[in-house]
């Protein structure tokens, strides 16, 4: 075994660090600046790791469709997402004439900045929150829903049909997926009984047996989770729910009408709020920062939290590569015939798996009585479900 | 009265006055929006959290994205050539006047009736809160949540005639 303090201090690295920094400072100065410390660190950090998960993102989905992917920038193309950074700061910036150049401005600002403010709540490792907020959850959930209005807001403001459809598209599917998302997210409150991330992650850093009590090795938290990261999936509007920015229908959707730094920036928020979403699985599902055994507790805390969330990214991009688009009436469909009521159902399982006990009858009960649901609501959508050609109601 | 107070309502007032006096609609929702926000940060500044938060999860996440949804369906971003104003805009401002002087004067009232040193700012969590509608708020909760439902679905049955309207 590792000598103990070691451990400690590697776990705390970041903390200790800081401290160190902002030691140099007059005793004025020293909270203003671990603040803006560790705001620079965010900012720092994922931005980072987006160029990462771009990368992993175009050599993965080139093997999967039987090509290379990026390799010529440096070894094994490597320093590809440098190129790509620098290209598209030194492209010129187009704004068309006829779009009203405040909002069109604003759009991809907003959303940097409200993505951005989603993960002052996050933590990333033992006390490595930047806020510790009472109602963490809720002000995740209310930064996460300000999107919208920024895809709104760059839709319309581009004056384009293309835009303007993709900004509808988006816009209607990321309302209902968000209940959904709230909902699954609401039967981990039910448990913890707290909306702060911090005791979430408390509540699941236990061990018995050695094994965590995870909430995703529960039988509402595994459903919860299947849920939860449908519901994600769709709000970051990614493949198979890509329909707002469907290359084939639309262009590029919402930003079709960006170009240079701007569409590098709609880039960023995308992939920076997908790293968000991640994170934000992980705490409420997967332990957050805990360890998967606990003799593996010797391993710093944030390499756990940093790995899941790329793990969640490397997920992402495999559905992306495997799955084709839905088609908007069956995105409408399972959103609101099946994802919705299972994750209502999940929020009464959720209450009974609090109130049966401790013994193993409650495993069996809220096992069973998901997969039924499970089952019966797919036997019985499949059944009315129209597979074939589309009706349609007005364009006949 | 910090100077975050006055930066947060000057936020709010501006946000809602440019909500009005804008010419284009999807302009004056997206003011609208920032009055929201002030009204929110007026919210957080008073360490009301969960309603702070609320408010921006159900105003600018929800209302704010209706709004502008109505808008777009029913094709009204177009400014009118005739102005926005209807004629009796003057009865609205007396009814605003009315309104808003009437919540002041209640407000100016709790102030004599409770004494100034007496009231310290409670540190509410979202626990207490939830008990409270749970418990000796629950009838206005049920009557909010049966409101809801038959909204709910009277919109339900509102799209459906025009489906079978349309066959």
């Amino acid at each position: 075994m590792i000598d103990k303090p070691i451990v400690d201090q590697l776990d705390q690295v970041f903390i200790l660090l800081e401290r160190w920094i902002v030691s140099f400072l007059p005793a004025g100065w020293q909270a203003v600046a671990s603040v803006v410390l560790n705001v620079v660190a965010i900012i720092a950090v994922f931005p980072a790791l987006f160029a990462i998960a771009v990368l992993l993102e175009r050599k993965g989905l080139g093997r999967m469709q039987n090509r290379l992917g990026p390799n010529r920038v440096g070894p094994f193309g490597l320093f590809q997402p440098i190129a790509d950074g620098l290209k598209s700061l030194t492209k010129e910036d187009i704004v068309p004439i006829s779009a009203d150049p405040v909002v069109h401005f604003l759009a991809p600002v907003f959303l940097v900045v409200v993505v951005f403010m989603g993960y002052a709540v996050l933590p990333m490792g033992r006390n490595m929150t930047l806020v510790k907020m009472d109602a963490g959850l809720l002000f995740y959930f209310a930064m996460g829903a300000s999107t919208e209005l920024s895809v709104f807001m760059a839709g319309w403001s581009s004056r384009n049909k293309y835009s303007l459809l993709g900004a509808m598209r988006a816009v209607a599917q990321m309302i209902s997926y968000e209940v959904p998302l709230l909902m699954s997210s609401v039967a981990v409150v039910m448990i913890t009984g707290s909306l702060s991330l911090e005791k979430i992650v408390a509540a699941q850093n236990q061990y018995s047996y050695g094994l965590p009590h995870w909430y995703i090795f529960t039988p509402w938290g595994f459903a919860g989770f299947a849920l939860f990261a449908v519901a994600a999936t769709a709000e970051t509007n990614r493949s198979p729910f890509d329909l707002p920015e469907g290359e084939s229908e639309l262009v590029a959707g919402y930003f079709t009408e960006y170009s240079g730094f701007k569409f590098a920036e709609f880039f960023l928020g995308e992939y920076v709020g997908m790293l968000s979403i991640s994170g934000l699985g992980a705490t409420l599902f997967l332990g957050g920062w805990s360890a998967p055994l606990a003799i593996l507790g010797w391993v710093p805390s944030w390499i756990w939290f940093f790995g899941k969330v790329m793990l969640s990214i490397c997920v992402f991009i495999w559905l992306r590569g495997t799955l084709p688009r839905l088609r908007q009436d069956q995105l409408m469909n399972f959103a609101w015939k099946f994802v919705l009521p299972l994750t209502l159902l999940n929020l009464m399982v959720a209450a009974m798996w609090r109130f049966l006990g401790e013994g193993w009858e409650r495993w069996v009960i809220c096992s069973a009585v998901l997969l039924i649901a499970y089952v019966a609501m797919g036997r019985i959508g499949m059944r009315h479900g129209h597979i074939g050609t589309r009706k349609y109601r007005y364009a006949e | 009265m910090s100077i975050v107070f006055y930066i947060v309502a000057a936020l709010a007032v501006g946000g809602a006055l440019a909500a009005v006096l804008l010419k284009n609609t999807v302009h004056c929702a997206l003011a609208l929006t920032i009055a929201f926000a002030g009204i929110a940060l007026l919210f957080l500044q008073l360490d009301a959290q969960f309603a702070g938060f609320a408010q921006i999860l159900v105003y600018i996440g929800a209302v704010a994205i209706l709004v502008v949804f109505a808008i777009l369906l029913t094709r009204g971003s177009e400014t009118p050539k005739d102005g926005v104003y209807g004629r009796k805009w003057p009865l609205g401002l007396v009814i605003a006047a009315a309104v808003f002087s009437d919540l002041a004067w209640a407000v100016l009232q709790s102030a004599r009736v409770l004494p100034h040193e007496a009231i310290s700012a409670p540190t509410v969590t979202v626990l207490q809160i939830g008990n409270a509608l749970i418990g000796r708020y629950v009838l206005p909760l049920e009557i909010i949540a049966l409101l809801l439902t038959a909204a709910l679905i009277g919109a339900v049955i509102v799209a459906m005639h025009e489906k079978e309207a349309g066959k």
